[in-house]
């Protein structure tokens, strides 16, 4: 981890854009890559206004109310019928969402 | 004459019990006005008039024979196009779902509908509420009704500008970074956020979870109340949801609030705050300070870092819940029937997710993977708790907190879409709510040169009836130049 007050000197680089991409699952046009590894990298400039500031022992705060399990009966509900849960799907053969090839 | 699309929900609600009206006139009345300026506003995406014609009717024909209707009988209401309605397209103003008809109603909607209010379309919006003006939308831009050149504040912009020129009568939002307040600001109407938990989320389409709420949006602090009323309270669908019994927000408005102490944050007054902003917001500090115990000021230093930790938050969790969008159950599927699997999916996102969706997707994405998430999405919720403590500092001296709603008056259309991190900036005095989880709402505070500027006030998590009434106090005490815009 940087210390605070550490200035940003790496940038991002296009292959960390394309990696990240990845992850997401969303294609890139090659002039898509550099637009966005360029604002991208203006956003983390920014950002890193967040290691200024001294956060050893503090906790993070995933949510602010404090969550135990939630429990409730175990009874059954009216689930959505087929036909209207196929309805949305733009692909459909028989009483099945058609996906594209796996292997 | 004054119109039935003018008046309020309390106005019309009276009316329709005394008889003066019926609810079939009052939904005419918003279709009318609907017709006369909806080409100029685009508040809507999508409008259902028969239906509304139909629920009318309906309601006309009960009080007729002496049944009893709900508190928002005859009471038009507007959904913003995240919250699903059962048979009405979905959209979220995105590419991807341009075809989704919901199969179930979301909880607030079903609770508006058991209420009678009438549902009469759903609004526009930046897409899955990503933006500050209401200009990130498939569909095109929404304008403010009070200067068309103008954007109306976002993300929920369809449904402020619906409100504020007589559209809808009341209308609901959804509040992740300012999403409620930010347009109610700009429109001059009032916008609630309440607390986390306080309103189910269920059936609203995600964005990032831990920080958006549902919230009311009305021509007045008291129609607020009423429709916060109707929509607050446990949700066994959403267990993020408080269970704290039922309240009726609008019977404690007009509680006096002589021993209610403000506070006046300094660091929503920071660097970059436009001086018509300030100047109008600090004439509403005076009237504050007439009406209520005193204010006096008190600094939140860790706001200062609200901002970026609150966008690497908000990113990282849209990463994760819009990887739902895969073209297989519902929504946009690329359509070439050769590609495998990988090449679908990518394909699939990035024709169906528009620019912005898609640089926040991949930013969050970057934020939560290997060698990055200690660096950046931990910070982030480190500084969340910082922000938290600093609230819980103030509040121990204060009610209430106030501030802007909104660094600056309403912009161009155009001015700021271009640069991402400049639009992002205005989210500055919007944000610490969300990352603490706090209720806020933004009242009209005056204008400045003709904008609308807001007053935003900020509570103790589950305040909201203070905050209510410290604002309806407000509203009574502050005289506005006009409270409904020039738009014919």
């Amino acid at each position: 981890m940087p210390e605070p007050h550490e200035k940003r000197t790496r940038r991002i680089t296009i292959n960390e854009v394309e990696h990240a991409a990845v992850l997401a699952k969303i294609e890139l046009a090659e002039d898509e890559k550099t637009q966005l590894t360029e604002q991208l990298d203006r956003m983390l400039d920014y950002f890193h206004k967040i290691d200024q500031i001294h956060l050893t022992d503090v906790p993070p705060t995933h949510h602010v109310i404090e969550l135990v399990n939630v429990f409730r009966d175990d009874s059954p509900q009216r689930t959505l019928p087929r036909k209207k849960a196929l309805s949305n799907a733009s692909k459909v053969e028989g009483n099945f969402f058609k996906a594209p090839r796996i292997v | 004459m004054t119109e039935l699309y003018e008046l309020t929900a309390s106005e019309i609600a009276r009316l329709i019990a005394s008889g003066k009206a019926t609810a079939e006139e009052c939904v005419d009345s918003v279709i009318e006005r609907i017709h006369a300026v909806e080409r100029k506003v685009h508040a809507y995406i999508t409008l259902d008039e028969e239906g509304a014609r139909q629920k009318a009717r309906q309601i006309d024909q009960r009080i007729k024979e002496k049944k009893p209707v709900g508190r928002l009988a005859g009471i038009v209401v507007a959904i913003k196009d995240n919250m699903c309605v059962q048979g009405t397209r979905t959209t979220c103003s995105s590419h991807m779902l341009e075809n989704f008809i919901p199969p179930y109603d979301a909880t607030v909607v079903e609770r508006i509908k058991r209420a009678d209010g009438i549902v009469i379309g759903k609004t526009n919006m930046d897409e899955f509420a990503m933006g500050t003006s209401t200009e990130n939308s498939h569909f095109g831009p929404t304008y403010n009704p009070w200067d068309l050149t103008r954007v109306p504040g976002g993300s929920s912009g369809g449904s402020a500008a619906a409100v504020a020129c007589g559209e809808a009568i009341l209308a609901l939002g959804s509040d992740t970074g300012g999403s409620v307040r930010c347009p109610a600001s700009f429109c001059s109407i009032v916008g609630l956020k309440p607390t986390y938990g306080l309103v189910s989320r269920y059936g609203l389409i995600a964005y990032a979870n831990s920080l958006e709420q549902i919230g009311p949006l009305a021509k007045t602090v008291e129609d607020c109340a009423t429709l916060l009323t109707v929509i607050a309270g446990h949700d066994e669908r959403d267990c993020t949801t408080a269970n704290l019994g039922v309240k009726d927000y609008k019977s404690h408005l007009k509680k006096p609030i002589l021993k209610v102490r403000v506070g006046v944050v300094k660091e929503l007054f920071g660097e970059g705050t436009h001086e018509g902003v300030t100047k109008t917001v600090m004439r509403g500090v005076d009237t504050l300070e007439d009406i209520t115990y005193g204010c006096e000021e008190i600094s939140l230093p860790s706001l200062e870092y609200s901002l970026p930790a609150y966008y690497l938050i908000a990113m990282s969790e849209a990463s994760s819940n819009l990887a739902r969008y895969d073209g297989l159950r519902y929504g946009y599927r690329a359509p070439d029937e050769s590609l495998e699997w990988d090449d679908t999916y990518s394909k699939t996102r990035k024709r169906g997710f528009g620019a912005e969706v898609r640089r926040r997707v991949i930013l969050g994405s970057f934020a939560l993977s290997a060698g990055y998430y200690d660096r950046y999405y931990v910070k982030a919720l480190q500084v969340r708790t910082l922000v938290r403590r600093d609230f819980e500092r103030a509040f121990s001296r204060f009610d209430v907190l106030v501030g802007p709603t909104m660094p600056l008056p309403p912009f161009k259309v155009g001015e700021k879409i271009k640069d991402p991190l400049e639009l992002y900036m205005c989210d500055v005095d919007t944000v610490p709510v969300n990352l603490a989880g706090l209720p806020a709402i933004s009242t009209p505070c005056g204008f400045f040169e003709g904008l609308p500027i807001g007053m935003q006030i900020i509570g103790r998590p589950f305040a909201e009836e203070l905050i209510l009434r410290v604002a309806n106090a407000f509203e009574k005490s502050s005289r506005l130049e006009a409270t409904s815009p020039p738009l014919r």
